[in-house]
């Protein structure tokens, strides 16, 4: 048996570590652009397409995201993709930011007052234009805090894609707990790995919501 | 290529898919119990224990905040039997489930303890009410009403979140899915039931928590 010192195992998930950090930034990147798409149906002025949306992440948040992940894996090889575990994590990480994103935006759209829609149309803005130019800017820059602390539970959610077989973090951690017999060390360091990423996240959208407060 | 869906095996499976959303609902009720029991008394003890009490609660909190449920599922699991503290996977998974709930209802529970104005606290004591008569009959129960829709969310955020437990063979709804696609090879169609009744469960537990609001707190949830 090959003896693994403290260090081995730091050294082994700190490399696993990368692929965690890609698929979050890869993740929240898709989610960005599928949850503006899913913004506009949101907000736009047929009703059909409001529907969709709001159906869409009531789908995404009323269901778990383990479940979420298993049908991507075992359900787009039916449509005849031939499909890895990253690409499953990917793309099932997408769909759930994208839900979550849409409806933090949305509640900023909402948010601002029907004046500066009004103000829009006034200036002779095409709607698209007074989306691109009046609305959305404005409504990023008031749920900055939120999708900050949404991006900490994106990146807690890639631990589950241990579960589909995608070498992140903690299916790194599985295999070396059962070469070792340490989970204690094990678990505890990829927890303190996972908190390191986080914590300065969290802090960061605190900030961002004392400063939005004092406004 | 074609490929067609299969529900027969769905006859045959409908008692195993009983029996595990009855653990997911068994873990969930007891979780939220002792759960919100806990952060009541974190969220006070954070806003009036001594110094050193305040800052293990602030740590806790973060740390849970942090880091993934499945690892701290796994850690109480596997990790703390090597610490002498043997559990078996229903009692890891509820203790899993309560520390994670927890943290979020301390900072939940905590906001609507802040936003009870101190009037109400010092017409009660005005009264001749003892302080911790003031905070179980004034104060809290004006919190919680506060906070109820936060409350139910994360209560449902926890159900969703329990499907991970699976993992440690305790056998909830996602368990008994993964057995049945082991027996049926049909995993696609499996896992689309399954994902289905946990939506339904969680507009469920959603709609008996308001009821349920609505009766004792007279909170006006939607």
């Amino acid at each position: 048996m090959i003896e693994f010192t403290f260090w081995d195992i730091l050294r082994n998930l700190l490399f696993a570590t990368r692929w965690t950090v890609l698929l979050s930034a890869a993740a929240f990147i898709g989610g960005t652009v599928v949850g503006i798409a899913i913004l506009m149906l949101r907000i736009s002025k047929r009703s059909w397409a409001r529907r969709f949306a709001s159906g869409y992440i009531a789908l995404f948040q009323g269901t778990p995201l383990l479940m979420q992940l298993f049908l991507m894996f075992f359900g787009l090889p039916m449509l005849g993709f031939r499909i890895e575990p990253w690409t499953a994590a990917v793309l099932a990480l997408t769909f759930f930011a994208s839900a979550y994103l849409a409806e933090i935006w949305r509640s900023g759209v909402e948010a601002l007052p029907l004046g500066q829609w009004d103000a829009g149309a006034s200036l002779g803005l095409h709607r698209v234009q007074e989306l691109r130019l009046v609305i959305l800017p404005q409504a990023f820059a008031i749920t900055r805090a939120p999708v900050v602390g949404f991006l900490v539970q994106l990146i807690k959610g890639t631990a589950l894609t241990s579960i589909i077989g995608f070498d992140e973090l903690l299916r790194t951690s599985n295999a070396i707990t059962n070469a070792t017999f340490q989970p204690f060390t094990v678990y505890g360091l990829v927890a303190v790995i996972f908190f390191v990423l986080c914590y300065p996240l969290t802090q960061y959208a605190r900030t961002l919501e004392k400063r939005e407060f004092a406004h | 290529m074609s490929y067609s869906l299969d529900f027969g095996w769905l006859y045959g499976a409908l008692g195993a898919i009983g029996r595990g959303a009855a653990m997911t609902v068994f873990l969930i009720v007891v979780t939220t119990l002792a759960g919100i029991l806990i952060s009541v008394l974190a969220a006070a003890g954070r806003r009036s224990g001594t110094r050193w009490l305040r800052q293990a609660i602030g740590v806790y909190v973060e740390v849970i905040r942090n880091t993934p449920f499945l690892v701290q599922l796994f850690f109480i699991f596997f990790g703390l039997p090597s610490m002498g503290i043997r559990l078996d996977p229903v009692m890891a998974a509820i203790v899993a489930m309560t520390l994670n709930m927890a943290a979020y209802t301390t900072e939940i529970v905590g906001a609507g303890l802040d936003a009870v104005p101190l009037g109400q606290r010092e017409a009660a004591s005005a009264l001749g009410l003892r302080p911790r008569l003031v905070f179980v009959k004034i104060v809290l129960p004006q919190a919680l009403k506060v906070i109820f829709p936060a409350l139910t969310s994360q209560v449902v955020i926890m159900m969703l979140e329990s499907a991970v437990v699976s993992q440690i063979a305790v056998r909830d709804l996602t368990y008994e899915a993964d057995m049945l696609q082991a027996r049926t090879f049909r995993a696609f169609e499996t896992y689309l039931v399954v994902t289905l009744v946990y939506l339904g469960l969680s507009v469920v537990v959603r709609r008996v928590l308001v009821a349920v609001g609505r009766r004792t707190l007279s909170a006006g949830v939607t």
